[in-house]
């Protein structure tokens, strides 16, 4: 916006350098106003930028389905009861299986492959290696890798998925809809087994229909080894296979050679569990729609589960809240303010009536808060995050029955819902001619039915970020006015280039966040094994270390130098926020919840951050308490000492040591799941904080 | 009572007369309907309807046809067609299942949408002409758009690689046309009786589109008659496959549905085709049926050939002829009538299985990658069971015992192949292109000029077990209102086409048959082919939905406009100067001090002195510092590219 506003001054300049200065137009003016008075415009719009952030759940809209040819529940259920008995007996005949052997081999493979051949489905067994992501510093933005192969490959390990498709008897075989219910072949599970019974119930149904255009694939993944590394190892069988000999092909008795087949382009792929018992008196249904790096799956097909859910099968439908936020008491308070003001503006106008009771706020934010943050974290909430890898729309619907998992009498019904519900949303995307691409893919939920689309949301992260270029632009005419004052020569002064030191002090400091970036990676080379402490301790020593190298190499850098090598912190300070600026930026593009939760960090901190001591020097109220908030926002601004923080947050105390080990664990999983916001922490966030430290302990 | 006289007597006329053409057509114009019927392994049944045309060489100036489509032979008089092909085909035939290496499948098996090629007697200049222009008569013809083939970035010239040699051979084919009854019914009225009289009455549209695969067929080639003045004949061929579940009550899994054609079709076939010289309905029963019963000598034995334990005939053949590895029946309609109806109907009483003898390989094709960049395809080839038994008959000259195949595939121009980039794996070895490609021919595509095309000899050894191949491609852009309406499902790739040249398939009838046109054209020779899926590629589609766009930068334009034509129109340069200058004297305000530093600094120049420095030693100070950066950028390239492609 500033930087806007300085090009138009400079063409102002040149259109009439000699002649005598024009009056600068109004918007000069405007910009010239704000920078003037940066200070009150920085508050002004940061506590707008909260404000906004905390208004986001009135703002929510309802959703619709955008796409007319989904149609959700306009077709009758085909579903009949032979088909469920089929669910039932598959699941029957498992648990048998269970009661008379003990887990090993792949039996239940065989088993469920045999129920899918008998429906008329095409069968095949894929064996994989639940080897999962390897941190490759190189790779990091790279798509899904192509299947790398290990040389020493061991048969110790290994798990098989089963898959079975229906072709579509007119179809062209060009698309195809993929089903997953991961199952754990090795021990079981009572709700595992369930899942299992609803989509085998659909299976059956389908394999008889002829309304379908596009191929069924039914997956069942070996979730022995989790749920999103089977799913990932069969898309990249999928989508990227080797031709080249592999090791896995002969392990095992299951001969698995050249017998991989393919349906098509996936349209769309729902991940179905059911876990767990519903604590509600109907049965419940989450929808799990987070992948890696905050995307999103297109908004409709999250709209016909919901819409099929609700109004069709009664289930109970929700998705994931920070629980912890509902029983807080000053977002309760908020809620009633809001809930005031909407009453207030509802008496003034009734046309005005975006206000919402306080329980649905808080219902809301913490909708929204979760939404944020699983967005931010960037890894995917569930199996369906490898489908978005290859561009496919999925979700994970996690259904809890309300009856315990031997009920016989209970199940009948619970498949036939379940299996409805699925068959409602198959049909839908089987009548998508066109992929998915009327509705939003980037939004944020704040609950099943409700959501937040991308110009509404990105407002709080504009006005966010709006004060610094601002306090940059007025920081930099001050700081030359000092440099100017302190030397005597004036040419020399005037020269463009007195940020220039700024700019190496704060490229250096980036520069080291890159390479504390890549370190973990040549830290989980160092052969021997460690525990994730030590290795977040040696992290820790080797950065400080390289930290303690950069201050000493580089003059000027360190906050500790004499006062005439040092630059002037103003100029510093501006330099920094630009950088923040340009950071953020970038990173609200390529993640926009990260950008939005760090700028709600970083800003306050950047703005803040100034020398102490001349705060301690003067001894007045207003610079102590200014030095002591820039002081705290420090401390909760450092990457550890906030993961420490959301953990309290989420209702989990860590302290002491551990906390090591655990951020180093969790940054792990970022880096693994190849998580921009890893990126984001090490290249934007921990250098300005570093920058602000600098600033902090500035000896000016 | 008049009434019925009078509606009788056009009817005896007509009557008398198309027996009169039927009878006494001394010019040779046969026609023949047949129907063949096969019940498939995965308890279905196939329904084959072939009609023969066959138009003597005569005279071509003024010529009169009695019985031969009048609009067919205009056409290859017109466009100089000496053998050409159409097919419209809805569904996927099913290799593995209903077999891919007899005459039946690899004369019927067709890839889904139209599918067109044909071979012109011109000269060669005027082969491209003749191609557009018949596209157009088609696209007429069979109310099907067909002429989206006329633009030469939808067809390709293969030269060997389609199975038939020749230089004057286009072909095309349209993946996304949707086929229905529209299609059908000018095809039906090429026939004489239409689908009112005789086989074609059973063609009951619903029952042939709620098929699993349908697949109407047109081929037509002249035959030169060798003498002169005499122009060609031409034989018309129209067939129409399609595979149906015959419904059924019983819950037995395992048993096959029992079924009669008017529970197939809801109709029976009441008498034959007037016009028709014959007309017969096959019964085909592969498998272990055939080798059941050996001798059929006597007329109990024979009887039991159609009445035994494991299935029942409703209707009692005229002749069963016995094939290396099925039966067939053959039955005459020609003494069905309105009051006894042919409907020949197979009762199975015992469970019975089969396999459908399939081709050497069987062929998969699929992209790799994802994303809107890069991508690849692959043709999967995985050996069949019926490949032992097959194998060893191709023995090349130092005694190898290979399976040749031959890959024909056309590419759209915005599917832009890297053809260096084909890797051919077999048996999971990567191989190089001279152990195993014995021909390539590679046409590459120009920019919204013509397709590319590929034609590949892979000679693989026969005891191989699966191949692969795969050509990496880059995706193109469209122009904007080069995307069709349904942009955003994605662009096809075409079928490819897998063909075995060292491979025939023929049925070898052991008695000497009856001039069927049916069995003759099983009886020959065919070369074994089989087509792949089409693939579906998704390209980066604009966001045509979306008007807001369009909106903003229609109003943007408005603005700037208008804006400045206004500021034009009322702003006077003289005196505002005047007026600044009046200004200029005065003292300026802190505000206005502030932005002459500020725009000072920013232009990175002093106010009072400017840059004295000689514009040469900048340049040349400027120069190095390129160099120096372009040095840098170079190198931290090279380096990325080191540390990428290792590992």
């Amino acid at each position: 916006m500033a930087s806007e506003k300085r090009d138009k001054e400079e063409e102002e300049v040149k259109t009439d350098d000699g002649s005598p200065k024009i009056k600068p137009r109004p918007i000069v003016q405007l910009g010239i106003f704000l920078v003037a008075h940066s200070p009150v415009f920085s508050v002004v719009f940061s506590a707008a930028g909260v404000l906004a952030l905390l208004i986001l759940p009135l703002l929510a809209k309802n959703t619709y389905i955008s796409e007319n040819a989904l149609m959700p529940g306009s077709a009758r259920s085909m579903l009949s009861n032979r088909d469920v008995s089929d669910g039932s007996k598959l699941v029957k005949d498992i648990k048998n299986y269970w009661l008379n052997h003990e887990g090993q081999g792949v039996e239940v493979q065989k088993l469920i492959g045999k129920y899918m051949s008998d429906m008329g489905a095409e069968v095949y067994y894929q064996k994989f290696h639940p080897e999962g992501n390897q941190f490759h510093p190189l790779h990091f933005f790279s798509g899904p890798d192509s299947y790398t192969l290990l040389d020493n490959v061991s048969c110790a390990s290994y798990g098989v998925n089963v898959a079975g498709i229906i072709r579509a008897p007119r179809g062209d075989g060009k698309e195809s809809i993929v089903l997953v219910t991961p199952y754990d072949f090795i021990n079981g599970g009572d709700y595992e087994a369930l899942s299992l019974g609803i989509t085998s119930t659909l299976f059956s149904l389908l394999a008889r229909v002829t309304w379908l255009s596009k191929d069924i694939i039914w997956l069942v993944t070996d979730s022995r080894y989790g749920d999103y590394r089977p799913v990932a190892a069969w898309l990249t069988e999928y989508h990227s296979p080797s031709f080249k000999v592999s090791d896995l092909l002969k392990c095992g008795e299951l001969n698995t050679a050249d017998t991989f087949r393919r349906a098509g382009t996936v349209a769309a792929a729902l991940v179905l569990k059911v876990d767990g018992r519903s604590e509600r008196f109907e049965d419940t249904l989450s929808i799990y729609a987070e992948a890696s790096n905050g995307q999103m799956p297109n908004l409709d097909l999250i709209n016909v589960v919901n819409y099929l859910a609700v109004h069709r099968q009664g289930f109970y439908v929700k998705v994931e809240k920070v629980v912890s936020l509902l029983s807080s008491s000053w977002l309760k308070i908020i809620g009633e303010i809001f809930e005031a003001v909407g009453k207030l503006a509802r008496t003034l106008n009734p046309d005005w009536n975006f206000g919402i009771p306080a329980a649905d706020y808080l219902e809301g934010s913490a909708t929204l808060a979760s939404s944020l943050y699983s967005q931010a974290l960037g890894i995917p909430t569930g199996p369906h995050g490898a489908f978005r890898d290859y561009q496919v729309d999925a979700i994970t619907l996690k259904i809890s029955p309300r009856f315990p998992p031997d009920s016989k009498t209970r199940q009948h019904d619970f498949f036939l819902r379940g299996a409805r519900l699925l068959e409602g949303t198959i049909r839908s995307v089987n009548n998508l001619l066109e992929k998915f691409h009327q509705s939003f893919f980037l939004y944020l939920l704040t609950s099943p039915s409700k959501f937040i689309s991308v110009g509404v949301y990105m407002i709080a992260f504009a006005l966010l970020v709006a004060p610094l270029p601002m306090v940059a632009a007025s920081l930099y005419i001050e700081g030359c006015k000092a440099l100017t004052k302190s030397t005597d020569n004036p040419t020399e002064n005037l020269k463009s280039w007195k940020w220039l030191d700024a700019a190496k002090q704060v490229f250096a400091l980036h520069l080291l966040g890159f390479i504390v970036t890549l370190l973990p990676y040549f830290i989980c080379q160092v052969p021997g094994q460690h525990s994730p402490r030590n290795r977040s301790i040696m992290w820790g020593t080797t950065s400080s270390s390289l930290l303690l190298i950069t201050f000493a190499i580089i003059p000027g850098c360190s906050p500790f130098s004499s006062r005439h090598h040092g630059t002037n912190w103003a100029v510093l300070k501006s330099v920094t926020i630009s950088a923040a600026f340009i950071g953020l930026c970038l990173m609200s593009i390529i993640n926009f919840a990260t950008a939005e939760i760090g700028a709600l960090l970083l800003v306050p901190t950047c703005l803040m951050a100034q020398p102490i001591k001349p705060a301690l020097r003067s001894r007045r109220i207003k610079s102590l308490l200014g030095a002591f908030c820039s002081m705290v926002l420090l401390t909760i601004g450092f990457p550890v000492m906030f993961f420490a923080i959301s953990k309290g947050l989420f209702g989990e105390a860590v302290v002491g040591l551990s906390l090591g080990g655990e951020f180093w664990t969790w940054l792990e999983s970022l880096w693994a799941w190849k998580s921009a916001t890893y990126l984001y922490i090490g290249m934007v966030h921990l250098p300005c904080w570093l920058l602000c430290l600098c600033i902090l302990f500035h000896p000016s | 009572m008049a009434c019925l006289v009078r509606s009788w007597i056009p009817l005896l006329f007509l009557q008398s007369f198309l027996v009169a053409i039927a009878f006494g057509s001394n010019e040779g114009e046969e026609f023949s309907e047949e129907l063949l019927l096969k019940p498939l392994p995965d308890r279905k049944v196939l329904a084959h309807f072939h009609f023969e045309n066959r138009a003597p060489p005569s005279n071509s100036h003024g010529r009169n046809h009695h019985l031969f489509p009048k609009a067919i032979s205009q056409l290859v008089q017109k466009f100089r067609v000496k053998e050409m092909e159409l097919s419209f085909t809805q569904g996927r035939w099913n290799h593995e299942h209903w077999g891919g290496f007899d005459p039946l499948s690899s004369m019927n098996a067709k890839p889904v949408g139209v599918e067109l090629w044909a071979v012109f007697d011109v000269p060669q200049s005027q082969v491209d002409i003749s191609w557009k222009n018949l596209t157009h008569a088609l696209s007429g013809l069979f109310c099907a758009s067909i002429n989206f083939l006329e633009s030469s970035t939808s067809y390709a010239a293969p030269t060997w690689g389609f199975g038939t040699n020749s230089d004057k051979l286009r072909y095309g084919s349209l993946p996304r046309e949707a086929v229905c009854t529209e299609n059908l019914t000018p095809w039906l009225k090429l026939l004489p009786c239409r689908d009112k009289d005789g086989i074609s009455a059973l063609m009951n549209r619903p029952s042939v589109y709620r098929g699993f695969y349908h697949s109407q067929r047109l081929h037509l080639s002249t035959v030169e008659s060798g003498q002169e003045g005499l122009g060609s004949g031409i034989v018309l061929e129209q067939t129409l496959t399609v595979v149906i579940q015959p419904e059924t009550t019983s819950v037995e899994t395992n048993m096959q549905p029992s079924w009669s054609l008017s529970s197939l079709f809801g109709r029976k076939v009441v008498g034959s085709c007037v016009l028709a010289k014959s007309s017969n309905v096959y019964l085909q029963l592969e498998g272990r049926l055939g080798h059941e019963s050996k001798n059929v000598d006597t007329e109990i034995e024979a009887h039991k050939l159609w009445m035994n334990s494991d299935f029942d005939l409703s209707l009692k053949p005229d002749r069963v002829i016995r094939e290396s590895s099925s039966l067939l029946f053959i039955f005459d309609i020609d003494k069905s009538s309105d009051s006894e109806p042919f409907d020949l109907g197979l009762t199975w009483k015992l469970p019975s299985k089969w396999s459908c003898e399939q081709a050497p390989l069987h062929a998969s094709r699929f992209l790799m990658g994802s994303g809107n960049e890069r991508g690849a395809i692959a043709i999967l080839l995985k050996a069949t069971e019926s490949q032992e038994k097959l194998s060893g008959r191709n023995l090349t000259t130092d005694g190898r015992c290979t399976i040749k195949a031959n890959i024909f595939q056309i590419f759209p121009w915005y599917i832009k192949v890297y053809y260096h980039t084909l890797q051919i794996f077999v048996d999971q070895q990567q191989k190089t292109d001279s152990e195993v490609l014995k021909k390539i021919n590679v046409s590459p595509s120009t920019d919204k000029v013509s397709s590319g095309m590929l034609e590949m000899m892979l000679e693989l050894p026969c005891e191989v077990k699966s191949a692969a191949i795969s050509i990496e491609y880059d995706k193109g852009f469209l122009h904007i209102d080069e995307y069709p309406p349904d942009a955003n499902q994605g662009f096809d790739i075409p079928s490819a086409l897998i063909s075995f040249p060292s491979h025939h398939a023929s049925l070898d009838f052991q008695e000497e048959l009856s001039k069927s046109p049916l069995l003759s054209s099983f009886k020959e020779k065919s070369l074994v082919r089989s087509y792949t899926e089409v693939l579906l590629v998704p390209l980066t589609t604009p966001d045509f939905s979306m008007p807001y766009n369009v909106i903003t930068i229609t109003c943007t334009i408005f603005a700037l406009y208008f804006g400045s034509l206004l500021n034009v129109l009322r702003r006077r340069i003289g005196e505002e100067e005047r007026f600044l200058k009046s200004q200029a004297g005065k003292k300026r305000g802190g505000l206005k001090q502030l932005l002459s530093r500020l725009t000072a600094k920013i232009r990175g120049r002093p106010i009072e002195a400017p840059s004295s420095e000689s514009p040469a030693a900048e340049s040349s100070f400027l120069s190095s510092k390129l160099i120096f950066k372009i040095i840098l950028v170079a190198g931290a390239a090279a380096a990325w590219q080191y540390f990428s492609t290792d590992k």
